[in-house]
Formats: C-alpha cells, structure tokens, sequence
C-alpha cells in the first residue's frame, strides 16, 4: 500500500470511529435521557407517554398507602400541584412523607405517575437539588427557614 | 497542641512546596546542578510534613478530640476504632489531607527512585508535582482546613454518616486516590518534557512504571468502591453509572490507553505526541473527578457537603492546570519530533485501534456526565443521563475492541499477519462459537445477546492465553521444556496475559449477571417462604439488637433444599442513633462465584410482615474477581526487568542475589 493509501486508511477509521461514536451518543441522547418535570408541569403540560421523567418534589403528609406490602401509591406535591405515583419495590431507607424526593419514571394513560425508580439522598435533612431549584425559581421556597413554604412538608425527620 | 502542630507542618508544607514549584525548574532552565538538587531535599521534606500534619488529625480522630470542629462534625466516642481512623478521610477536609499526602508521597517517590533520570527532567518533574501540591495546600489551608478549632468544645460528636461506617472506607478511598494521584506523575512527566523539548523512548520507559502503578491501585480502588456499593447501598447493584463513578472510570479509561501507548512509544519510537496528550488527559480527567466531587454541582452518594467557595477555588485550579497544560502542549508539541506512520496491520496499529475505542469510550463517559450540567446552565433545563444513555453508546464501542483484544499481542512490530494471528486463534474462535450456540440452545434461543456476550467472554479468557501458551510451545517441546520456556519469557507477556484473561472473566460477569439474575420483591410475614436461586428460604424471625452505635432489626432467614437446611443468612435494618439514619444491611452468600443476596425494606402495613427483596446473582462475584486478575497482570508486569534498564546499579544487586 502506498504512503499516501495508508494514511487516508487510518484517517478514514479514525473518522468512522468518531462518527459512530458521535451517532450513538446522538441517538442514545434522543432516547434515553430523563427530563426533570415538577408536579406542577406535569398536570399543565401532560408529556406525552412513554417520554422518560424525572418527577422530583416532596412526598405529600398522609398520601403513603401500601397494598400489599410491595407496591406503594403516594403523591408528589410541590405544594401547588400535586400527582399520584405507583412504585414496586424497596422503597430508599430515606423515604418519607414531607421529605423530599425524586422519582423516575413514565406517565401512564390515566395520569398515573408510574415509577421504576425512586430516589431518596442518605442525609436526614436532604432536599433534592433539583426540586429545591424549581421551588425557588418559582417563589416557593421559604428562604428563611430553607424549606419549603407551604407547611404541608409535616415534621420531616 | 498536637493540632496546632498539624496545621503548622501543613503551612510550612505549603511553604516548601513554594521553594519546590520554582527553584527546580529555574535551575534545570540555567544548568544549576545545585539549585536541582533542592527538589530531591524538598520533596522529602514535604511529605514528612504532610505525614505529620495527617498524623495529628488522626490523633484527634483517636483521642475523640470534640474541640475540634472536623472531629465533632465526623466521630463519635462510641464509633469503633477502625472506623475512628478511616473517619478521618470520610470527610471532605480530611480526605483532601489524605489527597496532599499522596501527592507528596509520590513525588518522593521519585526523587528517591528517579536516580537514573537526567537530572533536567526530574528537576521539572519535581517541580510540576509541587505545582499542584502548592495549589492542593492552600486550597486545604484556605477553604478546608481540618483543624479548625471549636469553642466550646461540645461534649459528644454528631459520628460519621452511617453508609460509610464500613471497612470499604478504610480501602477503598486511598487506592482511589494513590490511582488518581498517581497519574500525576504521568502529567508532571509529560509537561517536564514539553518544557524540556526533548523525548524519546527512554522518556516512555520512565513514566510506563508509575502509570502502571496508578493504574493497579485505581483499578482496584473502582472495584474495591463497587463492591462496597453493592454490599451496602442493599439496591444489589454494582455499577449505577453515577457521575462520579464515572468520575473515576474515565482516568481509568484514558489510563489504560496511556499504558497502551506508552509501549508503542518504546518500542518503535512512535506515538510520541499523542502519548504525551494522553498523559495530560488522564490527569486532568482525574482533576475533574475531584472538582466534580468536591463542588457541590452534582447530587450523588459521594458528593461532599460543600460551600461554593470551594467549587470556585477547584474549578481555578483545573483550569489553571489543564489549560496551562493543554496551552503549553499546543506552543511545544510541534518542537517534538514525530515518529513515522507504520503499517495498520502491525502491533503497533492494533495498539492504536485500542487507544482509538478507548479514548472514544472515554469520550461518550465525559458527554454522558457533562451534558446535563452544561444544558442546566445554559438552558436551564434540567435532564438525567442515565444508564440507558451509557449502555447504548459505551456497550457497542466496547464491542469491537473486546473482539480485538486477543489479536494485539499476536501481530508482530512493523507488519502483522493478521491471517496467521486468526489461524492461531482457532481454538478460541470455537470455544467462543460453542459457548454461544450452547447457550442459545439451553435459554431456547431467548438470549441471544447475553450468548453473544458470553461467547465474547470466553473468546478473551482462551484468546488471551493463546500468546503465552505458543510461545512455550508445549506440543512441540513437551511439558519441562514448555515450562522452561515459560520462565524465559518476559514478564511483561504474562501481564498482558493476565489482564486480558481478566478483562474476560470481568465480562462473563457482567453478562451473567445482567442476562440471568432473578429478583423477588415480596412482603413476608415469619415463617413464610419463598423460592429463589433453587432453594427454598424461609423468613425464620426479626430480631431487636444493639451495636455500639446504632440499633438494628436483624432478620433470620433459613435455605431449604428438600426440607435440609443449608444455611442461615442475616439481613437487617440499622438505625444509628447519633444522626438518626436508617441504613440496610444486605445477606450475602457465596457459593461458588454466584451469591444470594437479601435485602429489607420497610415493614409493611400488615402486621409483623416485612417487605423482602431477594436476588439471585449468577457469577456475579466474577465481575470483581476478573479487575483481581487485571491489577494482578499489571503487578507482574511492574516487576518486568525491561523497566528497570537504564537502571544499572539495580541491575548488578539483582544478578547477584539468586546467585
């Protein structure tokens, strides 16, 4: 192979490579990437179904029943909105009614939030990020006390 | 008084490395042999007072010293002892000591071990190393210090977060950390040269040996940290794809291309650009990992309470670093001179192949860990990039280089025969084939990925023996011959050997385990069963206890086969009482390489009935022991003679002893 043939070779799989990096990335953005919905989103903007959602706010005082053991129903409030979710599983050892908490999941067809995953932070006074940001964003976050306004967050932990 | 001490052997450290960042480098720049010979004294110095400045905090952390206020923030009286101890990195003040320590360790290192290096080099290798240092001490001297006093000193501590409250703390962030330090070395390397203006293959057999060593403790510090999760966390899993996961799992990625191509840029002289590049990457993906951590931007079970001070400071200290870095390779790269293209069918092409995925792979990481937080600062919209993101672009880059893994060490330097490599290979093509067509057969054609995998797994367990095995030439020689032939060979080919063979078993694991697993979440009353991984277990009862610091329910669990009891395994909720926080405590057991794992969950409304997860996890223990394997190949690797050439006096003392 000549000079010139050998380095268009390695150029042209280098460059193959990267481009299939490239489309992978791209695609897999496009898929599988969760985005991160407040409750009050939710109920104005009904995602669609199937889209991935990170659902993130506090567990609403009193909304935790357990049927059967393993299968949880409670509703994330932001203290505006508030929405219904369905959980399988183990819930985190942090989970609590008025404590912060993200869930992710998809929106079934009758508003029902299904959640394969639910996040809890191992840190007794935790608030996640993320809810803590859009409850500030949006003027509901008692700055004074960091928490959130509205008392409906109980005697957390 | 002893912590007084600490704080003052820190502020003369930082001092010392002042002295170390600037008169090494200016005597290598004038030929001072004198004002060169400061880094060997200094970097000495340094770490004995970094060791003394961790070893007062330590104190402190024995004593159960409340006044002061990283003590009390992270201890308890009642805490054991080993967990006193470890205590003292499971914060973020004292694990940033415990990073310094390194730092300097590792730098004394080389100016005790460096004394075949021309002395220019070591000097700007010497004084690189205390660039960072300075900027790590007084960034621990100004925004974190561990011994801030209290007044007054509060009786009792508030302890140490639970999760943490494990042996993995005592391993797992120093190995961490020695790999990612470690490759500080590699950088401080890599910028002397472009300093210096001068490389060449010797420079590669210098930096190979501590690049490999990071590599070995890092490897094992991310295993080590994995297992931890899947033991304590009680989620059962072993990998998350967490940021700061992948925090550590990129370094290790361009790592292991460095090591790749640090061996090209030996042997043929080639690469040596890119080498260089990859040196300042793979730091500088290590710096990222502690700015990551350390900064607040990131939600995660490892991140740090922290204030955006020191967010600010670290995100300068990475931009000072890697920019300067990046800056300096863009002016002096072109100075260096470049080795000449080689043949794509060659060792050294199928080592470029393996940088090119590498490389690539560690890219998507990056994408997948940055992009949330660059999208949530410009747009402001906030979105998760999680596993599925990382299974659909780092799973099919790995596929191909796992493929060609087995090839490399069967091509020769300068023109490969890639028909005889694969007519070597038959063994392994076959056993590759059979395990796939054997499982297909036995899930009736319901996995065909997890076959294709383990068809891969076993294609890297024969293919990476295949080297070694021809190289003795058992057939041919016979059995004592073959041995001995076996002994001849350099131990650098049974580290590849090893590694590779490890890689395998790794992704037997992995496929196993994700393909085959079974899981039961169930809410159990004592005495029930249920039937998992071919036994049958039975909730025997829930036991209150007390451990020094926390109360725990203890469930008792017994394994039936035929009516026969097998085992007992315990499962528990603990509450630790200074802080309030509930953690699980996961069963295990082992048989073999599979294991049972149970862990708790809330106790259900009904009555004395507790919500039960079980798993059965299929060879999962091979994950772990495949990176075993892989340290262990770089192990012996290290202990390969060709690393030390240019070493003589060694030389000679070696010859001598079996003798």
């Amino acid at each position: 192979m000549t000079r010139k043939g050998k380095r268009l070779l390695s150029i042209g799989g280098i460059f193959s490579v990267i481009a299939l990096a490239a489309g992978l990335v791209l695609t897999a953005m496009s898929d599988s990437v969760a985005y991160f919905n407040s409750p009050t989103d939710i109920v104005e903007r009904t995602p669609g179904p199937g889209q991935r959602i990170r659902l993130g706010g506090m567990v609403e005082s009193g909304s935790v029943v357990r049927d059967r053991g393993e299968t949880v129903t409670f509703r994330v409030t932001d203290t505006v909105q508030s929405v219904p979710v369905t959980y399988t599983g183990i819930l985190p050892d942090l989970f609590r009614e008025g404590q912060g908490v993200v869930a992710e999941g998809t929106l079934g067809p009758d508003r029902l939030f299904l959640a394969d995953t639910v996040l809890a932070k191992h840190d007794e006074n935790y608030m996640p990020k993320e809810v803590v940001d859009d409850l500030k964003a949006r003027g509901l976050w008692d700055h004074d006390a960091s928490r959130p306004k509205a008392a409906g967050t109980g005697e957390g932990a | 008084m002893i912590v007084e001490l600490g704080h003052y052997a820190l502020i003369l450290a930082l001092a010392a490395s002042i002295v170390q960042s600037v008169v090494p480098a200016l005597g290598a720049y004038r030929g001072d042999a004198r004002m060169m010979e400061v880094g060997q004294t200094s970097s000495l110095g340094v770490f004995l007072l970094l060791a003394f400045s961790f070893s007062a905090l330590t104190t402190a952390y024995v004593t159960s010293d409340f006044s002061v206020a990283n003590v009390y923030e992270n201890s308890h009286s009642a805490k054991p002892m080993l967990f006193k101890i470890s205590g003292v990195w499971g914060n973020h003040e004292g694990s940033m000591l415990l990073w310094v320590l390194i730092l300097a360790l590792f730098s004394a290192l080389v100016a005790s071990f460096g004394r075949d290096l021309p002395p220019s080099l070591k000097a700007n290798v010497l004084s690189v190393q205390a660039w960072i240092l300075t900027a790590f001490i007084a960034f621990i001297l100004f925004t974190s210090n561990p011994f801030a006093r209290l007044f007054p000193a509060p009786f009792e501590g508030q302890d140490l977060n639970p999760i943490l409250q494990d042996v993995g703390l005592a391993i797992h962030p120093p190995l961490l950390y020695l790999g990612y330090v470690g490759f500080s070395i590699a950088f401080s390397f890599a910028v002397a040269a472009l300093i210096d203006g001068r490389i060449d293959a010797a420079w590669a057999r210098w930096v190979r040996p501590w690049t490999l060593a990071a590599w070995i403790f890092l490897t094992l510090g991310i295993s080590m940290g994995s297992y931890w999760a899947y033991y304590e966390l009680g989620w059962g899993g072993w990998w998350f794809w967490d940021p700061v996961e992948n925090a550590s799992f990129m370094p290790w990625l361009s790592g292991t291309a460095l090591l790749h191509s640090a061996v090209v840029m030996e042997k043929r002289s080639a690469l040596k650009v890119w080498t260089i590049l990859l040196a300042i990457l793979t730091f500088s993906l290590s710096l990222l990992g502690t700015f990551l951590v350390r900064s607040g931007v990131l939600t995660s079970v490892h991140a740090f309470a922290t204030d955006p001070s020191r967010g600010v400071f670290i995100l300068l200290i990475l931009c000072l670093f890697i920019g300067g870095a990046l800056a300096l390779f863009a002016f002096r790269a072109s100075s260096l001179e470049s080795g000449g293209l080689f043949q794509p069918v060659s060792r050294e092409g199928a080592l470029v192949l393996n940088n090119l995925f590498l490389t690539t792979a560690t890219a998507t990481v990056l994408i997948g860990t940055l992009y949330p937080l660059l999208l949530e600062m410009v747009t402001g919209e906030k979105i998760s990039v999680g596993e599925p993101f990382f299974n659909l672009t780092f799973g099919p880059l790995m596929v191909p280089l796992l493929l060609a893994v087995p090839f490399g060490p069967l091509l020769a330097w300068k023109r490969g025969d890639i028909a005889g490599a694969t007519q070597r290979l038959y063994w392994a093509i076959g056993a590759a084939l059979l395990t796939a067509i054997i499982v297909i057969a036995l899930t009736r054609g319901t996995e065909v990925l997890a076959s294709l995998g383990l068809g891969l797994g076993v294609w890297l367990l024969i293919g990476s023996l295949v080297d070694v095995v021809e190289r003795a030439n058992f057939r041919k020689a016979g059995l004592s011959t073959g041995f001995a032939r076996l002994k001849g060979l350099p131990r650098s080919a049974f580290g590849t050997t090893l590694a590779h063979f490890g890689l395998g078993v790794t992704v037997i694991g992995i496929v196993c385990v994700s393909a085959f697993e079974t899981e039961i979440v169930t809410s159990m009353s004592p005495g029930e069963s249920r039937e998992a991984g071919g036994y049958e277990i039975r909730f025997d009862d829930m036991e209150e206890r007390s451990g020094p610091n926390y109360t725990e329910d203890v469930a008792t669990f017994t394994l039936l086969t035929a009516g026969a009891t097998v085992d007992r395994i315990e499962s528990a909720r603990r509450l630790y009482t200074a802080r309030q926080m509930p953690t699980t405590e996961a069963g295990l057991r082992t048989e073999w390489f599979s294991q049972l794992y149970i862990s708790l969950g809330d106790s259900a409304a009904n009555g004395g009935a507790t919500v039960v997860r079980i798993w059965y996890k299929p060879l999962v223990t091979l994950i772990w022991i495949g990176t075993l394997f892989m340290a262990f190949g770089g192990l012996v690797s290290l202990a390969d003679r060709r690393l030390r050439v240019g070493a003589p006096a060694a030389r000679k003392a070696r010859r001598v002893a079996p003798a």
